[in-house]
C-alpha cells in the first residue's frame, strides 16, 4: 500500500474565539472517494482550506501528497485541484478562456489539447466559446470539474459540489465523480446532504462542531452507531398502528411519520410481531421496511448520543 | 518559516489578463473617453491662445500642455484632476471583485502565491495607464505639429517623457490607494466611494486644510517676521502630503523650464539670477527629484499596506 494522499494529525484552527477545527485527525488513501460530512458550520470548508494551505493552522500537522501545504504550497497546489463551494468564473470570458487562464497560472503551456479533452469530458464542448455569464449552475460546476481535469490533478477536493443543483444535474455530477475516481483520481468531497453522497463515498468522516465524530465506511458506521437499535417503518391502512403495537415490550420509541406511516424504534427485529398484530386487527399491511444504513440516521443518532453524554 | 517556490510565478499571467480585461471593459472606455475629450478641448484652446499671443518662446511646444484659456484649465491641470479618477476606476474592485465573483479561492488554489495576484493586478493596471498616457502624449504632439506647424525640439521631447513618467508615478499612487480600499472593503461601491472621497479631499479641500492647520500649529506673531515664514513653510509641508501637490510641482518644473524653485524663496537667494531664463533639463530634474521620490515612496507605502492587509485576510467568507 502506498503512502496516504492526505495525512492530518491534531489539526486545529480558531477564528478569534470560535473554534473552527479542533484536533482533527484524518487519513485519506489513494483512489478513495472520501466524504467530509456534516451540517453547515461544522468545519468542513476550514478543513479543506487547511489542506490546501490557503489558511494557516494554529496547531497540528498536515501532509498532502507527501508535501507540507504550509511550506511548499506551490507544489501541493500544482497537484491538487480545488472546486470551491459555488465556484466562480470570470463572467466576461468564455469557458475556454477561463480554463486557459488557470492553465497559464498553473504554468502549463500548450494546453489546447488538454482543455479540449477536459471540456469534452464534461460535455461542454459546444459552449466552449460562450461567455460563462450565460452558464447555468450545473454547467459552472461541470466547468469547475473540467478545470481540475485539464490541470491533471491527482487529488480533487470538492466543496459542496452538488449544492444548488437539480436532481438530474446532481446525478450527472456524482456519476462523473465516480468515473474520475475509477481512473485513479483521489477525491475528497464535502457535503451536508448525507444521503446523497453516501452512495458514492468509499469512506466518510462525520463532522460535528469542528471535530470528526466518526470515520469509516458507511455500513460499518451504521452498525457501530445504531448497534442494538432497529428502525422499522410500517405503512398500514384501516387500523391504528400506533395503538395496536404500543404494548410490544421491545419498542423504545414510536413516531407517526405520515397519515398511514409509523416509525417504530425497537431493541430487536420485531417485524413479524408487528405484521401479525396488524393482520389480526383487520388492518391492511402495505409496507414493512427496515433501513439500517441511512447516514442521516447514523448522524442524528450519533450526535444525540454525544450530546447526551456531554 | 521559509516557503518554497517563487512569489513571482504567475505574476505576468495575472498582469496580462488584468490589462486585457481593462482594455476591453466599458468602464475603462468611458473614463478614457472623458480624458480624451478634455485633452482635446484643452489642447485646442491652448493652440488658439498660443497663436494669438505670437510671442517668441524657446519652448513653444511645452506651452501646449500648460497654457490655459478661460474657461478651460490647461491640459496638465486636467490630467492632475482626472488621472486619480482613471486609477480609481481601474483599482476599486481589484480584490473585493474576486471575492464577489467567488473566483478568489479558485485562483489562489492554483500554484501561485497571493503576492503574484496583488502585484499582477497592480502591474496590469499600471501598464494600461502607461499605454493610455503614451497614446495621449503622442496624440497631443501630433496635433501640435499639425496645428502649430513646427516639430518639438529634443529637449522638449525629453521633458515630455519625464512628464509622462511623473504622471505614471502619480497614477500609481492612486492605483495603490484604490487597491488598498478594494482590499479593506468587501463591497465595491464602498471602496469606490472611499477612493472618490479621498480624491475630492486632496484635489479640492487640501488647499484649504493646509493653511488652516499651519495657522493652528504656528500662529504668526506680528512683531516677528520669521514666524510668518515658519507658518508658510509648515503650510507648504502639509500641502506636500497630497500627491496632487507633488504632481503639480513636478509638472510645473518639467514643463515650464523657467521654474527655478518650488516653494518659498527670498530675494537675496535670487541675486544674480536671470529671471525668466530657462534651466537646463538636468537642473529641472534635480529640482523635482524630491517630489518624484515622494510620489514613488507614497506608491510603495500604500501598496505595502494593501499587501499586508491582503496577506492576512482569510480566503473564505
Amino acid at each position: 500500500m502506498s503512502a496516504p494522499v492526505i495525512e492530518a494529525a491534531g489539526l486545529t484552527k480558531h477564528y478569534g474565539r470560535s473554534v473552527a477545527v479542533e484536533g482533527l485527525d484524518l487519513v485519506v488513501n489513494k483512489g478513495e472517494i472520501f466524504g467530509l460530512l456534516g451540517p453547515n458550520g461544522s468545519g468542513k470548508t476550514t478543513t479543506i482550506l487547511l489542506l490546501l494551505g490557503l489558511t494557516e493552522p494554529d496547531g497540528g500537522s498536515v501532509r498532502v501528497l507527501g508535501h507540507d501545504p504550509l511550506r511548499e504550497p506551490l507544489e501541493v497546489k500544482r497537484r491538487v485541484g480545488y472546486l470551491p463551494d459555488a465556484v466562480g468564473f470570470y463572467d466576461s470570458m468564455s469557458a475556454w478562456e477561463n480554463l486557459r487562464y488557470t492553465m497559464r497560472l498553473a504554468g502549463i503551456s500548450s494546453a489546447e489539447e488538454r482543455i479540449a479533452s477536459a471540456l469534452a469530458r464534461v460535455r461542454l464542448t459546444e459552449v466552449a466559446d460562450r461567455r460563462v455569464s450565460t452558464f447555468s449552475r450545473g454547467m459552472r460546476q461541470r466547468l469547475g470539474i473540467a478545470d481540475l481535469l485539464a490541470k491533471g490533478s491527482e487529488l480533487a477536493i470538492l466543496d459542496e459540489p452538488t449544492s444548488g443543483l437539480d436532481p438530474q444535474s446532481t446525478q450527472e455530477l456524482l456519476d462523473l465523480i465516480v468515473q474520475l475516481a475509477g481512473e485513479g483520481m483521489t477525491i475528497v468531497l464535502s457535503s451536508h446532504l448525507l444521503s446523497m453522497v453516501q452512495a458514492i463515498c468509499s469512506r466518510v468522516a462525520l463532522f460535528h462542531r469542528g471535530r470528526v465524530g466518526l470515520v469509516g465506511r458507511v455500513a460499518d458506521l451504521a452498525s457501530q452507531v445504531l448497534g442494538g437499535s432497529y428502525i422499522i417503518e410500517v405503512e398500514a391502512e384501516g387500523c391504528d398502528t400506533a395503538k395496536i403495537v404500543a404494548d410490544v415490550p421491545q419498542i423504545t420509541r414510536m413516531t407517526v411519520v405520515a397519515s398511514d406511516v409509523t416509525r417504530v424504534d425497537a431493541e430487536i427485529d420485531i417485524r413479524p410481531e408487528i405484521a401479525s398484530r396488524i393482520v389480526a386487527a383487520g388492518g391492511r399491511l402495505k409496507r414493512l421496511s427496515m433501513d439500517r444504513s441511512s447516514l442521516d440516521e447514523v448522524y442524528v443518532r450519533y450526535f444525540e448520543q454525544v450530546d447526551h453524554a456531554a | 518559516m521559509r516557503r518554497e517556490g517563487s512569489p513571482f510565478s504567475g505574476l505576468s499571467t495575472v498582469a496580462m489578463k488584468e490589462a486585457a480585461d481593462h482594455m476591453t471593459s466599458p468602464r475603462m472606455h468611458l473614463v478614457m473617453l472623458l480624458v480624451l475629450l478634455t485633452a482635446f478641448g484643452s489642447i485646442y484652446a491652448a493652440i488658439g491662445e498660443i497663436k494669438n499671443t505670437l510671442s517668441e518662446d524657446q519652448f513653444l511646444f511645452l506651452r501646449l500642455f500648460t497654457t490655459a484659456r478661460e474657461p478651460l484649465p490647461s491640459f496638465v491641470a486636467f490630467l492632475g484632476f482626472l488621472l486619480p479618477l482613471v486609477a480609481i476606476a481601474l483599482g476599486f474592485d481589484a480584490i473585493n471583485g474576486e471575492y464577489n465573483r467567488r473566483t478568489m479561492s479558485r485562483i489562489l488554489s492554483q500554484p501561485i502565491y497571493r503576492d503574484a495576484l496583488l502585484a499582477g493586478k497592480f502591474v496590469g493596471g499600471l501598464l494600461v495607464i502607461g499605454i493610455c498616457l503614451l497614446t495621449l502624449w503622442l496624440l497631443m504632439t501630433g496635433m501640435g505639429i499639425l496645428m502649430l506647424g513646427l516639430p518639438p525640439s529634443g529637449e522638449e521631447i525629453m521633458r515630455g517623457l519625464a512628464f509622462l513618467i511623473a504622471s505614471l508615478a502619480y497614477a500609481g499612487v492612486w492605483l495603490a490607494i484604490s487597491m488598498l480600499f478594494s482590499t479593506l472593503f468587501r463591497a465595491p461601491a464602498t471602496s469606490a466611494l472611499a477612493g472618490l472621497t479621498l480624491w475630492l479631499v486632496f484635489t479640492i479641500f487640501w488647499s484649504m486644510i493646509g493653511p488652516l492647520v499651519a495657522g493652528a500649529i504656528a500662529p504668526v506673531d506680528p512683531f516677528d517676521p520669521t514666524t510668518a515664514v515658519h507658518q508658510a513653510e509648515i503650510a507648504h509641508a502639509i500641502a506636500r502630503l497630497s500627491p496632487n501637490t507633488l504632481f503639480g510641482e513636478a509638472t510645473l518644473a518639467l514643463l515650464n523650464p523657467a521654474t527655478r524653485a518650488l516653494g518659498l524663496i527670498f530675494v537675496n537667494q535670487l541675486q544674480g539670477a536671470l529671471i525668466g531664463a530657462p534651466l537646463p533639463f538636468d537642473q529641472s530634474i534635480l529640482l523635482i527629484w524630491p517630489q518624484f521620490s515622494g510620489l514613488i515612496a507614497a506608491m510603495l507605502l500604500v501598496y505595502t499596506i494593501a499587501y499586508v492587509v491582503f496577506q492576512r485576510q482569510e480566503i473564505r467568507a
